[in-house]
C-alpha cells in the first residue's frame, strides 16, 4: 500500500488517445458542477458544490453513508433536478472534427438532451437490468434506440459487448437466472453498449466478494484506458478509491457541502482535514 | 432478586442481590419504589450501589441504573458510578456515548381534524394533477405514435397479449357463465309467475351483451391484469429498471405503458364477445334444464330480443374499460415508492382505481346512451 501512496503525481494513469475522436485535450473540463443545491422538497442533501471533473478522469464521489453520494450521481445524469445552480457538460457534438458543445441538461433541447443521454452510460447498483428481457436484449435495446444497425449487426455488438465483460454465452439468459456479480457485469455490458463518453457507477462494489469487488475495478481500468471514457464512481469502498481513483469529491453529511476534492491519494498525504482522514483511514490514522 | 436499602449520613446504598434478569425484573419491586424512596429522603446527597451479591445480570439492570441516575442528576444527587461493576459501567459509557442529536427525535405527529382534512384535500388535488400529468404524457405519446414519431416495438406486445387473453379465459368462462347463471335464476322467478319464462332469454341476453359482459370481463381483468400491470411497474421501479430507461431516453410511457393500453385495448373487446357467449350458455343451462324451455326456442328469442346497437354498445364499453384498466395499472405502477410494500400497495390501488372507473364509465355511457335513445 505504502508503494502507491508515493509518487502521487506520477501514479495517474494518462488517458489513451488511440481511441477514435479522442483527440481532445485529455485534461479538458468534462463535466463541470456550479454552485450545485440538491434538495427533496425543503430538506437540503448538499449544497455549494463546485467541482469539475476532467476528460479521462476517474471521478470518486465519496463520503459516509447518507451523504447524498448517490443523490449527486441522479444529478449528474439528469434524473433529478437541481433545486440551485448548473450542471454541464461538455460533450462532442461531431464525431467528424471532435466539436465541442456544452449542454446544460435541464436546458437543453430534444436533441440536446438525446445527445448527451447517448453519451451516458450508467451501472446502477443492483444492476437494474430488465427483468422482463435477455441479456441480450438488454443490451440490443440501447442500439435500437439510437442506431440505425440492421440486427445481426447488433447481435454481433451484444455478443462482443457481453464478451468484454466475461460473458460470451450468456445473451439468452434472463437477470433473474444469473447471479449478482454477474449482473453488474451485464449491467456494466448494457452501460458501455454505445461507447460512452461519461460512464457512471453507482456503487459498483456493494454486495460483491472483495475479488469480484476488485475484477470489476480492473475492468473499470481497463474500460478507462482502452475507450478513454470519463468515469464517475459512486463508492465507499477505500480499495477501490485509491485503487482506481484519479480525482475525487469528498461530501460530508454534516455540513451538508464538499470538504475536499482532489486525487484521493493526495487527500490522504496531504489533507488537513480530519474528517477526510478518518474516512481515508478507516477511522485508524494516528 | 431482593434489594435492601442502607441509609447512613446522607448516603443511600441500595444493595441488590441474586439474579436481575428480564424475566425476573418486577417480581417483587419497580425502580419507581426506589425513586419514591430516594425522594422520601429529604437531604439525600448521594446514591451508590453495593452489587457485591449480585449474580446474573443482562440489559434490565441497565434500564434501572439508568432511571435511578437520570433522576439522580435530576435533584443534584450525586451517583455514585464507581460503586457499579465495570462492566455495568462500560455498557452505560457506550449507551452515553454518543448523545441524542437535537431535533432528530420524531414530534409527536397526532394532528387535528382540520389538518387531517387539508392534508386529505392537498394530497387528492396532488394526486389529481399526477392523474392528469400521466393522461396527458399517454395522449402525447399515442398522437406520437400514430404520426409515426417513434419505432413501436411489436415483439414487446405478443407476451402482454398473451397474458390477457388466453390466460385470462377459464376464470372468464367460469365468472361469466355463473353470471349469466344467476341473471336467468333471478328472472325465473318472477317471469315463472305469468308463464313468462322464454323471456328469461331476452333478460340474460340484452343484460349480458350490452352491459354485464363487458363490466364483469372488465373486473376480472381490473383483478387479474391491471394489478399485475401495476406490480411490474412497481417492481421495475424499486430495481431501477425505469431510471435505467429513463436515463437512456427511452421514455417509460411509450416502453412500457402503451404496449399495455394498446394490448388491452384490443383484447378487451374480444374477451367481452367471449363473456357474452358464455353468459348467455348461463342463462341457457337454466332455461333449457330448468325452465323446459327448448334450446332452439331459447336461441331464436336471444336472437330476437338483442339489437345490434346493444352489441356495439358492450364492445364500444369493453373497449373503453381496457384502456381505463391498463391506464390504472400502470399509473400505479409508475407512482410506487421504492420499497417492497410500496409494490403491493400500487397493486391493490391499481384495483381499486381500475373497478372506480370501470363504474364510472358504464354510468356515463349508459346516461349517454340513454340521451342519444341507443
Amino acid at each position: 500500500m505504502d508503494n502507491t501512496l508515493q509518487n502521487v503525481e506520477t501514479d495517474f494513469k494518462e488517458p489513451n488517445s488511440s481511441s477514435a475522436n479522442r483527440n481532445i485535450d485529455n485534461k479538458s473540463p468534462h463535466i463541470v458542477v456550479k454552485n450545485l443545491t440538491m434538495a427533496y422538497g425543503n430538506l437540503v442533501v448538499q449544497q455549494n458544490l463546485d467541482f469539475t471533473v476532467n476528460r479521462g478522469d476517474i471521478f470518486i464521489i465519496m463520503g459516509g453513508s447518507g451523504c447524498g453520494k448517490s443523490t449527486l450521481l441522479r444529478h449528474l445524469v439528469g434524473l433529478q433536478k437541481p433545486s440551485n445552480g448548473d450542471i454541464l457538460y461538455n460533450i462532442i457534438s461531431n464525431n467528424v472534427n471532435s466539436e465541442l458543445k456544452e449542454i446544460n441538461f435541464w436546458e437543453a433541447s430534444q436533441e440536446e438532451r438525446r445527445l448527451l443521454m447517448k453519451n451516458f452510460g450508467i451501472l446502477y447498483q443492483s444492476g437494474a437490468l430488465w427483468s422482463s428481457m435477455t441479456l441480450a436484449e438488454n443490451i440490443a435495446l440501447p442500439l435500437e434506440a439510437y442506431t440505425n444497425l440492421s440486427s445481426s449487426q447488433i447481435q454481433e455488438l451484444t455478443s462482443l459487448k457481453l464478451a468484454l465483460v466475461g460473458l460470451a454465452g450468456f445473451e439468452d439468459y434472463y437477470p433473474s437466472e444469473i447471479s449478482g456479480g454477474m449482473k453488474k457485469r451485464a449491467g456494466l455490458a448494457r452501460a458501455i453498449a454505445l461507447d460512452p463518453d461519461i460512464l457512471f457507477f453507482d456503487e459498483p462494489s456493494a454486495g460483491l466478494d472483495p475479488l469480484s469487488a476488485r475484477l470489476l475495478d480492473d475492468l473499470i481500468l481497463e474500460l478507462s484506458e482502452s475507450f478513454g471514457s470519463t468515469i464517475v464512481v459512486v463508492t465507499h469502498e477505500l480499495a477501490s478509491i485509491f485503487a482506481i481513483g484519479t480525482n475525487s469529491v469528498f461530501l460530508d453529511p454534516v455540513t451538508k457541502t464538499m470538504i475536499a476534492n482532489g486525487n484521493p491519494k493526495y487527500l490522504l498525504d496531504n489533507s488537513k482535514d480530519q474528517r477526510v482522514i478518518n474516512f481515508l483511514t478507516r477511522g485508524e490514522s494516528k | 432478586m431482593k434489594y435492601k436499602i442502607i441509609n447512613k449520613d446522607k448516603e443511600l446504598i441500595l444493595e441488590i442481590t441474586g439474579n436481575f434478569l428480564i424475566d425476573t425484573v418486577c417480581d417483587n419491586f419497580t425502580v419507581s419504589d426506589i425513586i419514591d424512596k430516594i425522594e422520601s429522603l429529604k437531604g439525600l446527597a448521594k446514591v451508590g450501589f453495593d452489587f457485591t451479591e449480585l449474580k446474573n445480570w443482562d440489559s434490565s439492570i441497565l434500564t434501572f441504573i439508568k432511571q435511578i441516575k437520570s433522576h439522580c442528576v435530576n435533584n443534584n444527587i450525586i451517583f455514585v458510578k464507581e460503586s457499579l461493576p465495570s462492566g455495568i459501567q462500560r455498557v452505560l459509557e457506550l449507551a452515553e456515548a454518543v448523545p441524542e442529536r437535537k431535533g432528530i427525535r420524531k414530534l409527536d405527529s397526532t394532528k387535528s381534524t382540520i389538518e387531517l382534512i387539508g392534508d386529505t384535500a392537498i394530497n387528492f388535488v396532488n394526486s389529481s394533477k399526477d392523474m392528469l400529468a400521466f393522461l396527458g404524457e399517454v395522449v402525447v405519446a399515442f398522437v406520437r405514435l400514430i404520426s409515426g414519431k417513434y419505432k413501436f416495438r411489436g415483439t414487446i406486445i405478443v407476451p402482454i397479449i398473451r397474458e390477457c387473453s388466453v390466460d385470462a379465459l377459464p376464470i372468464v368462462s367460469l365468472i361469466s357463465c355463473l353470471v349469466g347463471l344467476i341473471l336467468a335464476f333471478v328472472g325465473a322467478v318472477q317471469l315463472v309467475m305469468f308463464g313468462a319464462q322464454i323471456y328469461v332469454a331476452s333478460l340474460v341476453g340484452i343484460a349480458m351483451i350490452r352491459v354485464m359482459g363487458a363490466v364483469m370481463a372488465g373486473v376480472i381483468m381490473a383483478g387479474r391484469t391491471g394489478a399485475a400491470f401495476a406490480a411490474q411497474l412497481g417492481t421495475m421501479e424499486v430495481n431501477e429498471e425505469i431510471d435505467a430507461l429513463k436515463t437512456l431516453g427511452i421514455s417509460p410511457i411509450e416502453f412500457l405503458v402503451m404496449p399495455r393500453v394498446i394490448a388491452l385495448s384490443i383484447i378487451m373487446p374480444l374477451l367481452c364477445l367471449y363473456a357474452d357467449l358464455m353468459g348467455i350458455v348461463g342463462g341457457m343451462i337454466v332455461g333449457v334444464f330448468m325452465l323446459d324451455l327448448n334450446f332452439m326456442e331459447y336461441y331464436n328469442m336471444t336472437r330476437d330480443s338483442v339489437s345490434l346497437n346493444s352489441f356495439w354498445i358492450g364492445i364500444f364499453q369493453s373497449f373503453v374499460f381496457g384502456i381505463l384498466v391498463a391506464l390504472s395499472g400502470c399509473l400505479r405502477g409508475m407512482q410506487c415508492k421504492r420499497s417492497a410494500s410500496a409494490v403491493g400497495e400500487a397493486a391493490t390501488s391499481a384495483v381499486v382505481t381500475s373497478i372506480v372507473a370501470i363504474v364510472i364509465a358504464t354510468a356515463i355511457i349508459t346516461v349517454l346512451c340513454n340521451i342519444m335513445g341507443i
